[in-house]
């Protein structure tokens, strides 16, 4: 699936990874990952809590030592070339990594002498985030008594406090309400538009929607790599929807039809994902007719959902014979 | 190493610091406590102490000997006995600390050049024994066996003319090394702690991910963290100093400037050892069991609690390794016997080497790596 990856010339790739795996012991948390990430787009990554997604980044930016493959960043041999890597990059970690016990101004000074920002540039620069970052009340504020959503704008202005090329966010959102991850959006294509590459992981969808690719991983293994609207055309008449006037025993019944990989209920309707073997539509309708069931079939657009059940669920089937019930 | 990325760390860690009361508290309340408690030990020690006595020779050289005891103000005549074994019961019991035996052939004993009075100490209470043989340094016409350099006794005749026993516990030690002592064990003990949990803090909160993620290195790192903890030390050293001449007369015989190195090459000796620690230990509770694995050792071996001489040869090197056994000894020769630190200079070296060793080893182990 990971097969529509631009030839080899690199220059304009951020990120080229091939056969990127690591054990950890027993455990393979990344199996055989390639990866290739082009410049100035916002490139998700998802996947479930345990799918590698945290693992992969840390790898990517050289906090961890991959156990095989090869990986390239910004043109940079990872892990050897990791201490130059340091200075392109930005890094946001999934828990907030600022210092609680500092003011917001106090962390960012700190975080611009770190990164080496010459004195004289880096007052007008934390003048400039807290502008941006809407602090400008709050610089002498302890970053511990901050809300999820401040927390987590404080630590992105910390994160591009040195203008990087290249900027890896892990579960940026995953602590906050929706109305402060919209506006956290914004701000990512804000930094796209002017140039800067984003790798951002997530398990939402709606976010992942946005991205302009992803990549899905489930259990260290990527399963499905493209934009949005190539992942979601490939399922075209693969999703039904089905109306019946009792969901909850139409959907049992549907989850022993061959074929049928999910059945999730939305409302009074329920959605069918099935796989790619023949007419799906007429096995569901005459599933349905012999249990007696009354029920309206229609064909529906799949979404990224879709999308994420079927890669991940297609490898359920495969390994251990069918456990049932919906997607993450 | 970039001086500006190393200044951030410091002033980070002053910052932290200041907004941490718990730590604030410990920094001057550590020395203050255990100054205090050790200090009125030392005091006590002097005073008071319940004796019973038998004399069962009862001549007037034998009551004038019990006079003069008593005249000391160590001893108080609580008890008066009729046998030794009368004594000893009552040290069992607790009733007294201190037993005085003089035989019914005291009198000869001391014209033979005997010993011609025992002290019957309780043993398990080391204060106690201290001031017991302070008794036996009394000038009664002889000179203690266990304490021959005495000054005051010179000259007098007959070597062991009062015998002190010690029941239960055969150590003895000297409570005038507790002081400068003290300013080791205090060192020994917040310095450890402080930089172990400083940088473990730091990975459980998971600011550690963050600044490894950045351009910083391991030494600015390292040695940032250590500086304000140095600071911090040397205001403890001062504590501890100031509070010991001011309460117990403590004397600073060598010169201060010499103490202060001693405390200086003490405090980066634990700052380093901390250091090691934390690259090691995987969560603040781990660093302190860490640190009490060193600080009790430091407490038992390095001469702090029992004299060094005494040790088997084995438990000696060990006890070469540990920064207070050289520390202590630096410490009481300038401040007590009025020493310049470069006259102990196997100690100076014994403590740098430990320094550069220390940081050689934590520099290397810590990873700007998470695996």
């Amino acid at each position: 699936m990971n097969a529509q990856v631009a030839p080899d010339t690199a220059g304009d790739l951020a990120i080229r990874a091939r056969g990127l795996t690591k054990r950890f012991g027993q455990l393979v948390a990344v199996n055989h990952v390639n990866l290739s990430v082009p410049r100035a787009n916002v490139y998700g990554f998802l996947g479930p809590n345990g799918s590698g997604k945290t693992t992969t980044i840390r790898m990517l930016c050289g906090l961890l030592t991959p156990t095989e493959g090869d990986v390239e960043v910004l043109g940079l041999r990872i892990p050897e070339q990791a201490e130059e890597l340091r200075r392109r990059i930005g890094y946001m970690t999934q828990k907030f990594s600022l210092f609680e016990d500092l003011t917001v101004r106090e962390n960012l000074e700190f975080l611009a002498a770190v990164q080496d920002i010459p004195r004289a540039q880096a007052a007008k620069r934390i003048d400039e985030l807290v502008e941006q970052y809407h602090f400008a009340d709050r610089q002498k504020q302890l970053a511990g008594t901050m809300s999820g959503g401040q927390k987590q704008r404080l630590a992105l202005a910390g994160a591009v406090i040195q203008k990087p090329e290249l900027l890896f966010l892990d579960e940026p959102t995953s602590a906050v309400d929706p109305e402060s991850r919209r506006d956290f959006w914004e701000k990512l294509f804000d930094l796209a538009d002017a140039g800067t590459t984003i790798l951002v992981s997530t398990h939402y969808m709606d976010e992942a929607e946005r991205c302009h690719r992803i990549a899905i991983l489930d259990r260290g293994v990527l399963v499905a790599d493209g934009t949005p609207d190539e992942l979601t055309h490939a399922l075209a008449g693969r999703t039904l929807e089905v109306m019946a006037d009792q969901p909850r025993r139409a959907q049992k019944v549907l989850l022993d039809v061959p074929g049928v990989l999910s059945v999730a209920q939305i409302g009074n309707a329920l959605r069918v994902l099935n796989d790619a073997n023949g007419d799906a539509a007429a096995r569901v309708k005459k599933a349905l007719d012999d249990a007696g069931l009354e029920a309206d079939v229609s064909a529906s657009t799949p979404n990224l959902e879709d999308v994420f059940v079927s890669s991940t669920r297609g490898r359920d089937h495969a390994q251990d014979a069918g456990t049932p019930e919906k997607a993450a | 190493m970039n001086l500006r990325r190393l200044f951030a760390i410091v002033m980070k860690e002053l910052r932290q610091m200041r907004r941490d009361r718990i730590t604030l508290a410990m920094i001057v309340g550590i020395p203050v406590m255990q100054l205090v408690l050790f200090g009125y030990a030392i005091n006590l020690n002097l005073r008071g102490l319940d004796t019973g006595i038998a004399d069962l020779s009862n001549t007037a050289a034998s009551r004038a000997l019990v006079m003069d005891m008593v005249a000391t103000g160590v001893i108080d005549p609580a008890v008066s006995a009729t046998s030794p074994q009368q004594l000893m019961e009552g040290l069992r019991r607790g009733e007294i600390s201190i037993g005085v035996v003089i035989p019914p052939d005291f009198e000869r004993r001391r014209f033979e050049g005997r010993e011609a009075v025992q002290v019957l100490v309780d043993g398990s209470d080391t204060v106690v024994q201290s001031a017991a043989v302070q008794l036996a340094q009394l000038p009664l016409n002889t000179q203690p066996r266990t304490n021959a350099s005495t000054a005051g006794a010179v000259g007098q005749t007959g070597p062991g003319q009062v015998s002190v026993v010690s029941f239960y516990n055969p150590q003895r030690r000297s409570a005038i090394n507790i002081v400068p002592g003290l300013i080791g064990v205090i060192l020994t003990m917040t310095m450890v702690l402080f930089t172990g949990v400083a940088i473990v803090r730091e990975r459980e909160r998971g600011n550690m991910e963050l600044l490894i993620a950045t351009p910083l290195s391991s030494s600015e790192l390292m040695i940032g963290k250590v500086l304000p903890y140095a600071a911090i030390g040397l205001i403890q050293t001062t504590v501890i100093l100031v509070l010991g001449v001011w309460l117990f007369d403590v004397p600073i015989r060598g010169s201060l400037l010499d103490v202060y190195l001693a405390a200086v090459l003490l405090i980066l000796a634990n700052l380093t050892l901390g250091l090691l620690i934390s690259t090691k230990a995987q969560s603040q509770f781990q660093a302190m069991q860490m640190t009490f694995f060193v600080f009790l050792p430091s407490i038992l071996l390095s001469g702090f609690m029992f004299p060094f001489a005494g040790m088997p040869k084995v438990v000696q090197w060990l006890a070469e390794i540990l920064p207070l056994t050289h520390f202590l000894r630096l410490i009481r020769g300038i401040m007590l016997r009025g020493a310049g630190l470069f006259e102990l200079w196997p100690d100076v070296l014994a403590l740098l080497a430990f320094i550069m060793v220390m940081m050689a080893l934590a520099i290397s182990r810590f990873r700007k790596r998470l695996d």
